[in-house]
């Protein structure tokens, strides 16, 4: 038994409708309780702003792509070099940092439960073996659909209960948390080096539009009652003019939730350009803002560009290479059969570039032009946009129109002309950013349930204590102090562990996988369809029953099951 | 007993549908492997040695496992610049610890990638690396070519599982629709299957990468009458042949990472890909040869960042290839101290790293007895992975598979031995 006490804290717990109360916290063996007795270890937070650990519902932390960030990138790993000491393991790396890294800096920001964006169910393994060296958060992966082939027939089948079956055997097989569509259709058509464009296009060979692909997918999320929906990453990344493509793929999507959103969408920063070429390239953030506000059944994440060096890395392997030619320094690409592709580049977004300034400026109009908080996401789709370690400078210019007036000033001076940023005086207050970076994620998630996102009793003691007196500070004016705070907590607990203090990590953790186990009837089991399993044995270059990742790889787990309904 | 989809821990194959017959602790019947794996198969069991061995004098003695990790902790807690070599037959598990190890150790810790793609990786970290899993290449890829390899004989099954001889998705009659070229400085098994035998003058690889990159790129005109040795004729009838095909893929192997103009080859090589990636859909794959040495890239790399040849000495991770790869640190005589796993470099390292290994404390992990051994002060054998262990592997094209155990001989596997070892030196030298 372990008793924690968290005394005096500054609460704000939007889940439970908790907006600035002094209260104590307290924790026996990882849980939040009613009380704690005498023996208790006590911290003192000493009106300091708490709020449930943070969540990155959108980040990319393990797995072959983002190892692969690594491999290709010794210049990268020469920043971000710290020593090893104590319980701390050496680490490396700014962009893409070691497994280690990422791991201490989250915790050193308060961010206690991760979502890996895009994992290959081929090469899921991998995806766990770095899990299990990510000792303090929680961590789950997303699984990627956007071209795999027993699917894509079913839909061209028209038979939506088994591509239901697929996505659920998958996700059971590879330990999986959720549906996650990159470029739907066109990581397929880039097999033979091709693409889709926009969403009625159809997919070579297989005849079926990624329309059809979101649609069917989004039902054979709700048949399989998974906690999350469906991520979404549009087609036409990065492309001008492809707001339109993303308009028209948010109004297919219907209302069938009632708890959470039936569509999530990512990065919406890099899909909600106009113009029609570099020239006349500018933000279309309203519209698409217009079209989220109007569809309570969407949840988006900004996808916030920041300056400076990172490493761009998607599962939208057609759009990295274009984007190679555009930047012409080096370029990863890695298509696996029967699913899925990448891609990786490593990227400079400049202040000086037109392109660039106009980019960082869509990401804060989406979260100002938003309304509901409830449905706007605080990412960079690290590392795409920007590494993490830059959220506390998005907060802060999220909360103060005088910051981003101050870096207004610094981009490309045609950059007015081509936005709406400066005329938007939002500011957002503690509450809303409580939201975005944590009890919203929970909820997007579908993982409040499992006690992550806010401090109500039985929940999770993921807290983070920040060194920030809500009442002492002007966000609007003293955003410096807001960047201080945010970038180091004074204590993060995960499961009612102190695991950092001050930016030194304490101890050497252990995470909980959570993934999803669709129970789905045994005539239903699509594993045990000749036609499926023919396919499977023919065109994968593995067997079948090596497909699987094992229970060895899973250390800690939570299995969630749902009741399918097929 | 009859083991089905069984995975070969032999080359970077990693040939999954293997059907093993064992009966008690014999193997007697190994299907679907080449000839390469059915052999480690069948005789791993036979020559083990039986216990670990410490010299004696000018002999040797049996030792129990607990003085041989002993000595081993002792020997690397000793050392002032202790390295941890080898790890490409063994269970990325073990890699693992063995990161770890040489990180509380102050060490360095490098893979067989030093002497055999280790210049794949520098041309991959000066511009990248346009690559697929193998099932792409075997559904899709109408052109292969194979560059300073000779899969037959030194990949078996590659030509069947994955390119040249399986069936394809895409391709009606994949045999006959698929074209190969080979492209090497002699006559090979592999050159006699081809359409096209491109026949190149030793070290003149990167001169038959840079035509051909001219005349992918429509500038004929600049290539000369030959090439290498190789005519102007063939290279534009190759140049067409790539630009042709809806999907090509590149494998090439160590023939080109070791040849004069090492991972500078490489880097041509890579870009000749990318620029056909304008025209149609090009893939390259390094030919990797130990079932796991991929895997020690990969495991490296998301632990410290950097794939091979990692240096803790100033307890940050630093990588500098050709200062901190063995053969530089052995040429030096700037180890005092070597631990070496899964890997012989007694047969492969030049004569001046063996008399320095010979010179200081060596501890070779190895099932039998290789040429490593008598260069070594201590042996411990453990059990082989895929064999009488398990543990994870990544393919050549970086899919990661379970390799499973399937008899049990009594050995410990490699992952037990270092962990063993780890634990005594955390007791010394953990804060």
């Amino acid at each position: 038994m372990s008793d924690l006490l968290i005394k005096n804290a500054f609460v704000i717990d939007p889940i439970n409708r908790i907006n600035g109360e002094i209260m104590d916290i307290a924790v026996r063996d990882g849980r939040i309780v009613e009380d704690v007795g005498q023996g208790a270890e006590v911290i003192d937070a000493a009106g300091c702003l708490t709020l449930p650990g943070g969540i990155d519902s959108h980040t990319h932390i393990c797995g072959t792509k983002v190892n692969f960030g690594r491999y290709m990138s010794p210049e990268d790993m020469r920043a971000g070099r710290e020593a090893r000491r104590g319980v701390k393991h050496s680490i490396s790396g700014y962009s893409v940092p070691t497994t280690y890294a990422n791991s201490y800096r989250y915790a050193i920001m308060g961010y206690t439960t991760l979502l890996e964006g895009a994992m290959a169910p081929l090469e899921a393994r991998h995806t766990h073996e770095e899990f299990s060296a990510t000792p303090l958060q929680d961590v789950m992966a997303n699984t990627l659909f956007d071209g795999n082939w027993g699917v894509m027939e079913a839909i061209r089948d028209g038979d939506l209960e088994r591509a239901a079956a697929i996505v659920g055997w998958t996700l059971s097989a590879v330990k999986g948390f959720g549906i996650k569509l990159t470029n739907p259709g066109g990581t397929e058509a880039w097999g033979y080096g091709k693409d889709v464009t926009c969403i009625r296009d159809k997919v070579p060979y297989f005849e079926v539009t990624p329309a059809e692909i979101i649609e069917t997918m989004i039902r054979s999320c709700e048949l399989l009652r998974l906690p999350h929906s469906v991520h979404l990453h549009c087609n036409n990344l990065g492309k001008p003019g492809n707001y339109a493509c993303t308009i028209e793929t948010l109004n297919l999507v219907p209302d069938l939730n009632e708890k959470r959103q039936t569509l999530y969408a990512t990065h919406v920063q890099f899909h909600s350009y106009g113009g029609s070429d570099w020239k006349t390239f500018c933000s279309k953030a309203e519209p698409v803002a217009d079209t989220v506000n109007n569809r309570p059944q969407i949840v988006i994440d900004m996808g916030q560009v920041m300056f400076g060096k990172t490493t761009t890395m998607t599962a939208d392997g057609p759009m990295e290479f274009n984007l190679y030619r555009l930047h012409h320094d080096k370029w990863s690409n890695h298509d696996v059969e029967l699913e899925t592709g990448s891609g990786i580049i490593p990227v400079l977004y400049r202040r000086k570039n037109l392109v660039n300034s106009i980019m960082w400026a869509i990401g804060l109009e989406l979260a100002l032009l938003v309304k509901n908080p409830w449905q706007c996401m605080l990412t960079t789709d690290n590392p795409n946009g920007a590494p993490f370690v830059k959220y506390p400078e998005i907060i802060a210019l999220l909360m103060s129109k005088k910051y981003r007036d101050a870096e207004f000033a610094t981009v490309h001076p045609d950059t007015g002309s081509k936005v709406v940023l400066p005329a938007l005086e939002r500011e957002l207050d503690w509450n809303e950013i409580a939201v975005m970076t944590r009890a919203g994620q929970a909820k997007a998630l579908g993982i409040t349930g499992i006690g992550k996102g806010h401090l109500g009793i039985g929940a999770e003691a993921d807290i983070a204590v920040y060194p920030l007196k809500v009442d002492d500070i002007d966000p609007s004016t003293e955003y410096q102090r807001v960047i201080d705070g945010f970038a180091q907590t004074k204590w993060t607990v995960k499961r009612g562990r102190p695991v950092s203090r001050d930016g030194e990590i304490l101890v050497h953790g252990e995470n909980t996988t959570i993934w999803v186990d669709p129970k789905i009837r045994p005539e239903r089991d699509i594993s045990r369809n000749p036609r499926f399993v023919e396919m499977f044995n023919h065109w994968y270059s593995v067997r079948m029953s090596n497909y699987p990742v094992q229970d060895e790889y899973l250390k800690r787990n939570l299995r969630m099951e749902t009741e399918a309904a097929i | 007993m009859i083991h089905r989809d069984m995975i070969c821990p032999f080359c970077g194959c990693l040939c999954d549908d293997l059907v093993i017959t064992t009966e008690g602790n014999e193997v007697v019947q190994v299907d679907n492997a080449c000839t390469l794996g059915t052999h480690k198969l069948m005789g791993a069991w036979k020559n083990r040695l039986k216990n670990p061995i410490m010299r004696n004098g000018g002999g040797w003695r049996d030792a129990s496992y607990e003085e041989a990790i002993e000595y081993a902790a002792g020997v690397l807690l000793d050392a002032d610049r202790p390295l941890l070599y080898g790890w490409s037959s063994t269970q990325g598990e073990a890699q693992g610890l063995g990161v770890s190890m040489a990180e509380l150790l102050g060490g360095v810790i490098d893979s067989t990638t030093s002497v055999c793609h280790g210049p794949s990786i520098l041309a991959i970290q000066e511009v990248g690396h346009p690559g697929c899993t193998l099932g792409q290449v075997k559904n899709r890829a109408d052109l292969v070519i194979y560059w300073a390899c000779n899969p037959t004989e030194a990949h078996p099954r590659h030509m069947s599982r994955y390119t040249t001889y399986a069936d394809g998705f895409f391709l009606e009659n994949a045999f006959r629709d698929r074209k190969l070229i080979v492209v090497d400085v002699r006559k090979s098994e592999t050159t006699s299957i081809a359409d096209e035998f491109v026949k190149v003058k030793p070290g003149g690889d990167y001169a038959v990468f840079a035509a051909l990159r001219a005349i992918v790129r429509g500038r004929a005109d600049v290539v000369p009458d030959t090439v290498a040795g190789v005519t102007k004729e063939q290279l534009v009838r190759i140049g067409e042949m790539c630009k042709e095909a809806k999907f090509g893929a590149l494998f090439f192997g160590v023939g080109l990472t070791m040849a004069p103009g090492k991972y500078k080859n490489i880097r041509n090589a890579i870009e000749l890909v990318d620029e056909l990636n304008r025209y149609t859909k090009w893939t390259l794959t390094p030919l990797r040869g130990h079932y796991n040495v991929h895997g020690s890239n990969e495991v490296f790399t998301w632990m410290t960042g950097y794939p091979y040849a990692v240096d803790f000495s100033r307890q940050i991770a630093f990588y500098n290839p050709g200062e901190t790869t063995a053969v530089d640190i052995l040429a030096r005589k700037e180890c005092d101290a070597c631990l070496i796993v899964a890997s012989d470099p007694g047969a492969h390292f030049p004569k001046a790293c063996l008399e320095h290994l010979a010179k200081i404390p060596t501890v070779l992990i190895d099932p039998m007895h290789t040429v490593t051994t008598p260069l070594c002060r201590c042996q411990i054998p453990t059990a082989v992975n895929g064999i009488d262990a398990g543990g994870t592997a990544y393919r050549m094209d970086g899919v990661p598979i379970h390799v499973k155990k399937f008899m049990d001989l009594g050995y410990p596997s490699d992952t037990e031995v270092i962990g063993r070892i780890f634990e005594q030196i955390k007791e010394v030298k953990h804060p």
